[in-house]
């Protein structure tokens, strides 16, 4: 039976966790993430979870233990934040090349220095391009669904997968959700299987070196070289997401929820100006949507982004043929440049006839408070501006909420 | 449970000496096993043989006098550590040049 809970994100996580059956934990605790892994090591001493949890001195060392597990042919899972993330930075390249079918949540954090526990994505975005999937929740519901969901992607196209959610946030908060029914999530969820299997029967070696040209390995046959191998990581990533699709179907027709697994549109059907954002902010926006909508008459739509690697860039771009202005809000940059998503976004609509005007908002980092009000005013600010504006003003990214 | 529609690439292979090229090249320490210490040696049976377990080059023998082979040992002394008998001891390259040190 399926089970309504009242519990934080956190908990939610773990008991999805808990559900898709892993065997493996190895974390380190860090907030806001500590709770999460907490609760599966008290699930496992309790009893309710038959896993092994490993105690590590480092989060470096805590995906090298899920490395070797995968590589053992067991399902394990990790879970991090900001620092601890960038700690595992080395190992995160290291598992996307080995395809490894892992998956990790990201209780997203703020990256110090300076030092802050708060909320925002720049964990994350300083890791896109390790070769992980990486996908955003909104709420708890998306956190139990989403984990599910991403054991089945991770361990049908080898490679690792990154669920995140907001710290504080979701990770703290505590609203309704759906448990789903254990026997039906083991349905959804066949056991875990890996190609490359470590056995002392079969002695391997994953991941040797590779020569900068393709070579015969020591059998006579010839093997794809450094290049071959990363070239396939891309492919496959980019293929991903129609699997990411097929897997949403079949979760849809067994626990009815679902439909919108890479972009999640609010009040976009016939919306001239369209915000974009990922993760809970994007549901804080469907309040700022409702009031340019009522109060001003402006066709406002969000589009949520659910997610950012692989980068849906054909999908998007057609979502946004239709829109006059587009405006991207996100709490994360690379810095020197604008807005990682601002900048993906872009260059996804550049190809596409329709190339509606861009907007770019840098928000809420290190927790500073994101108020409706304010992205309201900046909002109804950009849906009305014209075109006097430069290409350069246009092109930079505004600021929300400074307070000096 | 793999989508057969992905191939999956990556480095994995058979193990085997010479799977990261010449390496005995990079050896500053030689393994040299004293077979009066060395388990399968002095037993006569083919037990232990952690070194052969352990060397991440496959270049151990599994054979009663277990021997390295040096074209592609890179002398990481990873069997001296994990032999239990201390057989193996890691020896100066110096110490194999022809004519001899010259201190």
């Amino acid at each position: 039976m399926s089970e309504k809970l009242i519990e934080s994100g956190n908990s939610a996580a773990a008991l999805a966790v808990q559900l898709a059956a892993a065997e493996v934990i190895a974390a380190y605790p860090i907030t806001p993430q500590t709770p999460l892994t907490e609760k599966l090591s008290e699930l496992i001493a309790a009893g309710e979870m038959d896993a092994e949890y490993v105690a590590v001195e480092s989060e470096h060392s805590a995906l090298a233990v899920c490395i070797g597990a995968a590589s053992a042919g067991v399902r394990p899972f990790t879970a991090t934040s900001s620092n601890g993330l960038l700690y595992m930075s080395e190992q995160l390249h290291w598992a996307a090349g080995g395809r490894l079918p892992l998956v990790m949540c990201v209780v997203n954090r703020a990256v110090g220095a300076p030092w802050s526990v708060w909320n925002d994505h720049q964990d994350a975005i300083s890791q896109r391009d390790t070769g992980w999937i990486q996908i955003f929740a909104k709420d708890h519901q998306e956190i139990v669904d989403m984990t599910l969901k991403a054991f089945r992607l991770a361990e049908l196209v080898h490679i690792p997968v990154m669920v995140n959610y907001d710290g504080y946030y979701l990770s703290h908060t505590y609203m309704p959700f759906e448990l789903p029914d254990a026997e039906a999530v083991r349905a959804f969820l066949p056991e875990y299987d890996y190609k490359h299997t470590l056995s002392p029967e079969h002695p391997e070696s994953l991941n040797t070196v590779t020569l900068p040209d393709a070579r015969n390995d020591i059998n006579g046959v010839k093997q794809g070289g450094y290049m071959e191998i990363r070239q396939n990581l891309h492919l496959e990533m980019r293929q991903a997401m129609d699997v990411w699709e097929e897997i949403d179907d079949d979760f849809q027709q067994r626990f009815g929820r679902g439909g919108t697994p890479i972009l999640d549109p609010y009040r976009c059907e016939d919306a001239e100006f369209i915000i974009v954002a990922m993760g809970s902010m994007a549901n804080q926006f469907q309040d700022v949507v409702d009031r340019l909508r009522e109060s001003d008459g402006l066709k406002a739509g969000v589009l949520a982004l659910q997610m950012y690697r692989p980068f849906p860039t054909a999908r998007i771009a057609e979502a946004l043929q239709a829109a006059k202005v587009i405006m991207v809000c996100e709490k994360g940059l690379s810095y020197g440049n604008q807005g990682a998503l601002f900048a993906d976004l872009k260059s996804a609509l550049y190809p596409y006839p329709a190339r509606p005007r861009l907007h770019n908002y840098i928000v809420g980092l290190g927790g500073r408070e994101i108020r409706t009000d304010d992205l309201y005013l900046e909002m109804k600010q950009a849906c009305r501006q014209d075109d006097q504006a430069t290409p350069e003003q246009n092109d930079t990214p505004q600021w929300i909420g400074m307070q000096l | 449970m793999t989508d057969s529609r992905f191939k999956i690439l990556t480095s994995a292979s058979t193990s085997g000496p010479g799977d990261a090229g010449r390496t005995g090249s990079w050896r500053v320490e030689r393994p040299v096993i004293d077979y009066s210490r060395c388990t399968p040696a002095k037993t006569g049976k083919p037990s232990c043989h952690l070194c052969w377990m352990y060397c991440p080059d496959n270049v151990v023998s599994k054979s009663l006098e277990p021997t390295i082979d040096l074209e592609y040992c890179k002398g990481c002394g990873i069997c001296a550590e994990e032999c239990p008998v201390k057989a193996i001891e890691m020896v100066s390259e110096e110490e194999f040049i022809e004519g001899g040190n010259d201190e």
